[in-house]
């Protein structure tokens, strides 16, 4: 994995003194709230409802032990004992004191982590697939440019003040786990028909109160023109994106108003200067980072096959969880495990400072010191030979974490809603533990197949409602919460957003409602095959409505 | 007309807390001065203005509560949870703003 260069720890050093400074002249009044309120925000701390917010930056996802034992730290000095994993694949701390944030951020330093640009209208972390370097259908690990934008976006002069945020999300298979059609640039990494690396280019996706999927502009730019191609984009937002109006000021209205082809036509003239300029990436730096990289040398471990047979045999827990959330890796002789942060009836994305620390020694032990965070609010070990996937689930029994639900209906992104966030309208969590407790059971679970479900706690959608196959946006209205379902969304390589059901139910009706959904698919659906999301591609929403409201489905809430 | 009382987060920790009768900044809800009249409500706007700019707190403003059998609830859901913490057991050992490190702050 990438290793901070001198440059990068003089950088991130001068920027925790800097901090230091200003939050010290807030704390002694020297600085205004209105003066000290972006600057905190630039240093990825938030007040929210019960207290600061501190959103730390996992780049592209990617941890090593020694990180993650310095992020269980970080919960246990200076938090509640715990943090919380986001959609962004960052980490968040509900509790931090504003004083002690230098402190954690100086920390946070010394194993080469930050919360630069986790806020602000700026570029924010660069999100890549978390299974990059390890899946069997990637064309090439998408890190390293994840990288390159990182180092290019950091502290950019020029997209310090955007019209508002920026989320760049790479991929570098064909089956697309970080959802690059609903970020403002999704970067494809593939290979042209020579064999070359480069990018089809998506602009103008995103969730929140306007949902709209991303524009493919190029089918395939070559690698070294990544960072003059992102300029160009860069430049054509930041001329023409809305900042009249905070609503319509993400580049997916530019682009829908514009429309993709002339948008990519003005990205084509900004292009055309800046092609052949310092921008244009030299092979040399790309492989100097990919070297960063470069896989882990992986021990062929043929005894692996057999071990894993015997011990699923003896054991039907363990069967399950290999089943459920360990996947095959490029190497035969390894799998890639998910360890769910999502317990039944838990707290979705939740992790203790114990179970960090479990997760770090694990990682070290077992799966060449890797962790991964995923957009869906768990961990990953990428690199977990077979031959030791016994011992692997036997300390992550131990440590609460093997729960068998990757990709099943328990399996919940939801985000903090109000039972923390300042901008949530409705909780979330509870939501999600309900509906977990009711369909917890692990027969259930695999009766009903893939199904994901995302919970946002306003339409800021930070729980990727609009992506899941069944939604569910929380709303005030008249002083109370109220749940509106949307189903048949999904954010993979065949995007689409959910469409809304019907009138919205009460926080002590959603779950019977989501059990109506369950149980209409089980109905209708042609058999084991088909899951929730092809059923409902197929037969439409009628059924559900039918079933949600009676013959006479109602309006939307 | 509806009782009002002040709340805020403080400057230091962030810790969300009310406004008491003494003109402290208190962490229960329990503890607040309700205002029940228009010149209260001025005099609680004043205060909390005050303690702004005198970098006590952060985020000042006056909410709508309600007495039901004596006790303040707060008329929006939102603030209820600021009130009383994440409606969750979220961490072993915390419930509610009971947390020891914040208890002393």
């Amino acid at each position: 994995m990438y290793r901070y260069d001198e440059f990068d720890h003089a950088f991130v050093s001068a920027r925790v003194e800097q901090f230091r400074d200003q939050v010290q002249r807030r704390l002694s009044g020297e600085l205004a709230e209105d003066a000290f309120k972006p600057l905190r925000l630039m240093n990825g701390v938030y007040l929210q409802l019960h207290a600061y917010m501190l959103r730390v930056a996992i780049p592209y996802g990617t941890l090593s032990s020694r990180q993650m034992r310095m992020l269980a730290h970080i919960a246990r000095e200076y938090d509640r004992g715990y943090g919380h994993f986001t959609t962004r694949q960052n980490i968040q701390y509900n509790w931090p004191r504003l004083s002690d944030t230098p402190d954690i951020l100086q920390e946070l330093a010394s194993v080469e982590m930050h919360a630069l640009q986790t806020s602000g209208n700026c570029i924010r972390n660069v999100t890549a697939d978390h299974f990059a370097g390890a899946a069997a259908d990637e064309v090439a690990d998408p890190r390293p440019y994840a990288e390159i934008l990182r180092q290019w976006s950091s502290v950019h002069p020029e997209f310090s003040f955007l019209p508002r945020k920026f989320k760049i999300a790479v991929t570098g298979a064909e089956r697309d786990r970080a959802a690059i059609q609903v970020h403002d640039i999704g970067l494809h990494l593939k290979k042209d028909e020579n064999g070359k690396l480069g990018f089809a280019v998506y602009v103008g996706g995103g969730q929140g109160r306007t949902p709209l999927i991303a524009k493919k502009i190029r089918d395939f730019l070559p690698e070294e023109d990544l960072l003059s191609y992102t300029t160009a984009i860069m430049r054509v937002y930041n001329l023409h994106g809305r900042r009249d109006n905070k609503y319509k000021a993400r580049i997916k209205i530019l682009v829908h108003e514009t429309g993709a082809e002339e948008l990519a036509r003005q990205v084509e003239v900004e292009f055309a200067n800046l092609k052949d300029t310092e921008l244009k990436l030299p092979d040399t730096d790309i492989q100097a980072i990919a070297a960063y990289f470069a896989p882990a040398m992986l021990p062929n471990r043929p005894e692996g096959w057999g071990s894993l047979a015997r011990w699923k045999k003896a054991d039907p827990e363990f069967a399950r969880w290999v089943h459920q959330n360990v996947q095959p890796h490029k190497h035969p002789d390894y799998g890639m495990v998910t360890i769910s942060l999502k317990p039944i009836g838990g707290i979705p994305g939740d992790a203790s400072h114990e179970q960090m620390d479990a997760v770090a020694d694990i990682a070290e032990e077992y799966a060449f010191d890797e962790i991964r965070v995923s957009h869906e609010q768990n961990l990953m070990l990428p690199h977990v030979a077979l031959a030791d996937l016994e011992p692997v689930y036997r300390s992550l029994v131990a440590a609460g974490l093997a729960t068998a639900n990757a990709g099943l209906i328990t399996d919940i992104i939801a985000c903090p809603g109000l039972d923390y966030c300042a901008l949530a309208n409705a909780r979330s969590i509870p939501v999600a533990q309900e509906i977990s407790n009711r369909f917890g059971s692990p027969e259930r679970q695999a009766e009903i197949g893939e199904l994901k479900i995302k919970i946002s706690g306003c339409i800021n959608a930070c729980g990727h409602h609009h992506v899941g196959h069944i939604g569910l946006l929380g709303v005030e209205k008249k002083g109370a919460e109220l749940y509106q379902i949307t189903l048949g969304g999904s954010g993979d390589e065949h995007t689409s957003i959910g469409e809304i059901i019907g009138r919205g139910f009460e926080p002590e009706k959603v779950t019977d409602a989501v059990e109506t959904i369950v149980d209409t698919y089980l109905g209708l659906r042609r058999d084991k095959s088909e899951t929730f999301l092809e059923a409902y591609r197929r037969v439409g929403p009628q059924p559900f409505k039918d079933a949600l409201y009676g013959g006479g489905a109602q309006a939307a809430a | 007309m509806v009782e009002k009382v002040l709340t805020a987060n403080r400057l230091a920790d962030g810790i969300s807390v009310w406004l008491d009768a003494s003109g402290n900044w208190v962490e229960s809800l329990q503890d607040a001065f309700v205002a029940r009249h228009a010149e209260a409500v001025a005099a609680l706007e004043a205060t909390g203005k005050r303690s702004f700019d005198e970098n006590k707190v952060v985020d000042v403003n006056v909410i709508d509560v309600e007495e039901v059998d004596g006790t303040l609830r707060p008329l929006r859901m939102r603030e209820r949870i600021r009130a009383e913490g994440p409606s969750i057991p979220y961490a072993p050992g915390y419930n509610g703003l009971a947390g020891p490190k914040n208890v002393a702050a």
